[in-house]
């Protein structure tokens, strides 16, 4: 950089080669690569926050979304995703040890390396696949009112969430399913859930120990419970029963939570996928020894920045979706 | 590793086999695939110039019965009359094919692939592969936007920012069904593209200079190019983020950007998102965009002008300085395109002051501009004309800038054409003048050393810098009247009434000035299979370009890469005599070692 003063000594002169950083172009491009996809992901984080910021009173309260484990009943927040977060770090460390292997030109532990990288990562997306379903089917339930918002149940006596099995009233009635078949013309009949709004309501005032929780958050952090008469009051507004969520409608609560939960973990996972993917691809290539002959394993440093990239874009998105 | 890197780069030295499919069209050659990105560009360009032609036309005769709309427009323009739909696609299109597809990789992509190898002293492209791909999808995506111009609805009409809820709904307006779905998969692909052009630009910079070509020492327009192609990966990522949403808006029911819609008399499920939302994601790659433009564009006036001012440029470090200055301000003032969306007015105040420091680095260079010219042994050839041409129409237009830039001056003129004279000069007018230059100079680089007709060139410049401030500056007086931009017609305005004349008087400047492209056309043209060959170093210049063979070759040099021993401005230096340094020379290339009795000056 300072080359243009007078003297012009060999060391002051620009010699070529991979100055001023020190690495090859590949890596050069991957990281400059990752700067431009930080800043996609920037973008929606920002996007993210704005709109949280915006709801910042009604916001749903992650440690009630995401209380589920596989195999297990009850209520365990945070505890699945702070497992797979676990997880994708590891196959970061194990990553790590691949490329020190490599700069040794040890092919056997970069190898098993490699593998568990890949294996860490299948178990990643795996379990996201899980919490996208888990999230799609619901927990509880919920009705929707006349401007959108979400009304959730809980039990007055132990101030436990109640879900719609526990209180909805069944009644008997006739739904006949017009098909092509038997009919002139017919709509196409979307989602049906498990209650109608009838049966909700009539249930909610046979059940004197259910009560109305509303999105807003009190001072406490909590959302506030209504009293028995003004959930009845409320409950006149409901216009239909949510079960689950998806990018319309969310039992959870605000559905732009559910947009985003959907759109950033996705594109998230998108990125895990695909260097899953690419891992995979290099793997074989390990295995049949292309960079034992090229001499060098610069190709798994390579695609592990990515990884370790997509490993803290994770961080970010666990921070700001799952913790704060 | 650094080894192998440069093996890699060493081997592009050799000659292989190719065959028409290699050599012109997947062809890795940075100096191929910046004719094709050059030629790409310039048939966009006729297409979004033609457009503008169109609805100028609407504006100055609103309501007109035009043959030629009817023969282009055909069932949009019934019994020869404008449709107002169709309108808004043409200010749509045009807006979108100039600012991305001609100015941004139609300037960047040429001459930063054709010159950054040259210029530094490197075979090719750090990644000729990914150079080669960085083109196709350009294609692609200009492939895909010009398709969009035949869909039954027509294509997108939102405007070139596409702001949603207009974009995002189609039964908003017709363009904004299979038309705006169109546009937002072409961006998406040129964004792709951009980045990996950006990449290669960057890390070939960065990686491949050649021995003595110190970062100090690169000419002004690798430095342009490259923080160009560094707030190009930072910027349109941001942009892609924004189209991915409105995309999830418009197909999957999202609402990031959408709520409280009623439309056709129905209400719409959307609730809680916000349209300014993505006004904020929009114009942070939105702002950074219009210095991509003008920024090489400055990179080439420098080089053109320093070249044939025979003097060294004013301020190189100053240059330099300003430069990346202005590529950090930038990404801090999107908010300035939204003093009027609602924003909040103290975060307005916050982005007036970053707005106006940009004032600062753009004035370093238009003085330094100014002194480089002064008591220069002046060259008049066209690229010099249309230099010194960029430099009048970013002052003009950068001027008002400092109004546009201040909220509380913006607010009484936001949206009208004041805003479109504005950008207009400063960076449309300027960065074409800026391409020109570029063509002109460094034509016969491209072209086997064959020359443009210089005459053909005068009459070139002198009709579009007449012109096209007797478009533009009339266009501020519209503005200040408060015509609104966008209206198809403003008829239904008695108070405008008194402005039809201007508009008449620009429409016909616009006409002339679009016809005067045509000898530009005509002269690019013929001077590629006709062109006098020219000699080596046709405008006596110091850069490496002009070392390489008049027949180009891949790889660029013969043998060896020249090595570089001074920096790219020493024109006319004298020694304490007040001779040349070289007898009888007025410049010495920068592959001349320091003489045993020259002073390197401190620049």
């Amino acid at each position: 950089m300072d080359s243009t003063v007078t003297t012009a000594t060999e060391e002051n002169v620009w010699g070529g080669g991979n100055r001023p950083l020190g690495a090859s172009y590949g890596k050069l491009m991957m990281w400059f690569f990752l700067v431009s996809d930080a800043l996609t992901f920037s973008g929606f984080l920002a996007a993210y926050g704005f709109s949280r910021f915006k709801f910042i009173e009604t916001w749903p309260i992650a440690d009630e979304v995401f209380t589920h484990v596989p195999f297990f009943h009850g209520n365990y927040p945070m505890y699945y995703v702070a497992f797979m977060t676990f997880i994708l770090i590891m196959s970061s460390v194990t990553m790590v040890l691949a490329v020190d292997a490599g700069h040794k030109l040890k092919k056997n532990a970069v190898i098993w390396y490699m593998f568990l990288t890949i294996i860490g990562g299948a178990i990643f997306v795996g379990s996201q696949a899980w919490e996208w379903a888990t999230f799609i089917s619901g927990d509880h339930g919920a009705v929707e009112t006349r401007g959108g918002r979400i009304l959730q149940f809980v039990k007055a006596d132990t101030g436990e969430r109640a879900a719609l099995a526990d209180f909805a009233k069944t009644i008997p009635g006739e739904r006949t399913e017009h098909e092509r078949k038997n009919g002139i013309w017919f709509f196409n009949e979307g989602y049906v859930p498990s209650y109608s709004l009838e049966e909700v309501v009539e249930g909610f005032k046979a059940n004197p120990n259910v009560l109305i929780r509303t999105e807003t958050i009190n001072d406490d952090h909590q959302k506030i419970v209504l009293s028995r008469d003004e959930s009845l009051a409320k409950l006149k507004n409901a216009t239909q029963v949510v079960e689950g969520a998806n990018l319309i409608h969310n039992e959870y609560g605000s559905r732009l939570f559910a947009d985003f939960f959907f759109f950033i973990t996705g594109f998230h996972g998108f990125h895990v996928f695909s260097g899953v993917v690419i891992n995979i691809i290099i793997f074989f290539n390990v295995i049949l020894g292309t960079y034992e002959r090229r001499g060098h394993y610069e190709m798994v440093e390579k695609v592990g920045l990515y990884w370790h990239f997509v490993d803290l874009v994770w961080v970010f998105v666990f921070t700001f979706f799952y913790l704060v | 590793m650094s080894a192998t890197a440069h093996e890699q780069v060493e081997d592009h030295g050799h000659h292989h086999k190719e065959t028409f499919v290699t050599k012109y069209i997947f062809s890795q050659d940075h100096k191929m695939i910046s004719k094709q990105y050059l030629i790409t560009g310039l048939i966009m360009g006729v297409i979004g110039i033609a457009m503008s032609l169109l609805f100028r036309m609407q504006l100055a005769w609103p309501g007109e019965s035009f043959p030629v709309f009817e023969a282009l427009l055909g069932k949009w323009a019934p019994d020869g009359v404008m449709d107002a739909d169709v309108y808004l696609a043409l200010v749509t299109i045009h807006g979108t094919l100039m600012v991305f597809f001609v100015l941004t990789q139609g300037l960047s992509g040429t001459f930063s692939n054709l010159l950054i190898p040259l210029q530094i002293g490197a075979r090719d492209m750090a990644s000729g592969f990914l150079n080669m791909l960085s083109y196709w999808m350009f294609f692609i995506s200009s492939v895909i936007m010009i398709l969009s111009l035949f869909l039954e609805a027509g294509p997108a009409a939102a405007g070139w920012t596409v702001y949603p809820p207009l974009s995002a709904l189609p039964m908003a307006q017709p363009g904004s069904g299979l038309g705006m779905t169109l546009w937002l998969v072409s961006m998406t692909i040129f964004i792709a593209s951009s980045l990996l052009g950006s990449l290669n630009y960057i890390v070939t910079v960065l990686n491949l200079r050649t021995k003595g070509m110190s970062m100090t020492r690169l000419p002004l327009t690798i430095w342009a190019f490259f923080v160009t192609a560094i707030i190009g990966v930072i910027s349109f990522p941001v942009l892609l983020s924004a189209g991915l949403l409105l995309l999830m808006d418009r197909s999957f029911g999202t609402s990031f950007f959408l709520s409280d819609i009623f439309i056709q008399g129905e209400v719409l499920h959307y609730q809680g998102g916000s349209p300014v939302l993505y006004e904020h994601l929009f114009w942070f790659l939105g702002h950074p965009e219009v210095y991509i433009v003008i920024l090489p564009a400055m990179g080439i006036v420098s080089e053109v002008m320093a070249v044939n001012a025979r003097k060294p440029i004013f301020g190189y470090r100053a240059m330099i300085a300003s430069i990346l200055a202005i590529a950090f301000l930038s990404t801090i003032v999107w908010g300035h395109h939204m003093f009027i969306s609602g924003m909040n007015p103290f975060l307005g105040s916050v982005f007036t002051f970053t707005t106006l420091l940009i004032a600062i680095p753009s004035a370093v260079k238009a003085f330094n501009w100014i002194t480089t010219l002064w008591k220069g042994n002046l060259q008049l050839n066209p690229g010099m004309l249309f230099s010194i041409g960029m430099v009048s129409t970013f002052i003009s237009g950068g001027l008002t800038g400092i109004i546009l830039g201040d909220s509380t001056l913006d607010i009484n003129v936001h949206d009208t054409y004041f805003v479109v004279a504005h950008f207009h000069l400063v960076m449309g007018i300027s960065a074409l003048y800026g391409m020109f230059a570029g063509i002109y100079h460094w034509f016969p680089k491209m072209f086997h050393g064959r020359m443009m007709s210089k005459n053909l060139g005068y009459v070139h410049f002198w009709i579009t810098a007449v012109g096209s401030y007797g478009i533009f500056f009339p266009m501020h007086f519209v503005g200040m009247a408060g015509v609104p931009r966008r209206y198809y017609e403003n008829t239904n305005f008695p108070m405008f009434d008194d402005l039809t004349d201007i508009q008449v008087l620009m429409t016909v400047f616009a006409l002339i000035t679009a016809g005067a492209q045509l000898i530009f056309a005509y002269n690019f043209i013929s001077s590629i299979f006709y062109g006098k060959r020219g000699v080596q170093n046709p405008w006596k210049a110091n850069t490496l370009e002009w070392t390489t063979p008049l027949e180009p070759i891949h790889g660029n040099w013969h043998g060896e890469i020249p090595h570089v021993h001074r920096w790219a401005y020493d024109y006319s230096k004298v020694d304490e005599k007040g001779e040349y340094i070289i007898p009888g020379q007025d410049f010495i290339p920068q592959t001349v070692p320091l003489l045993d009795d020259e002073e390197e000056l401190q620049h």
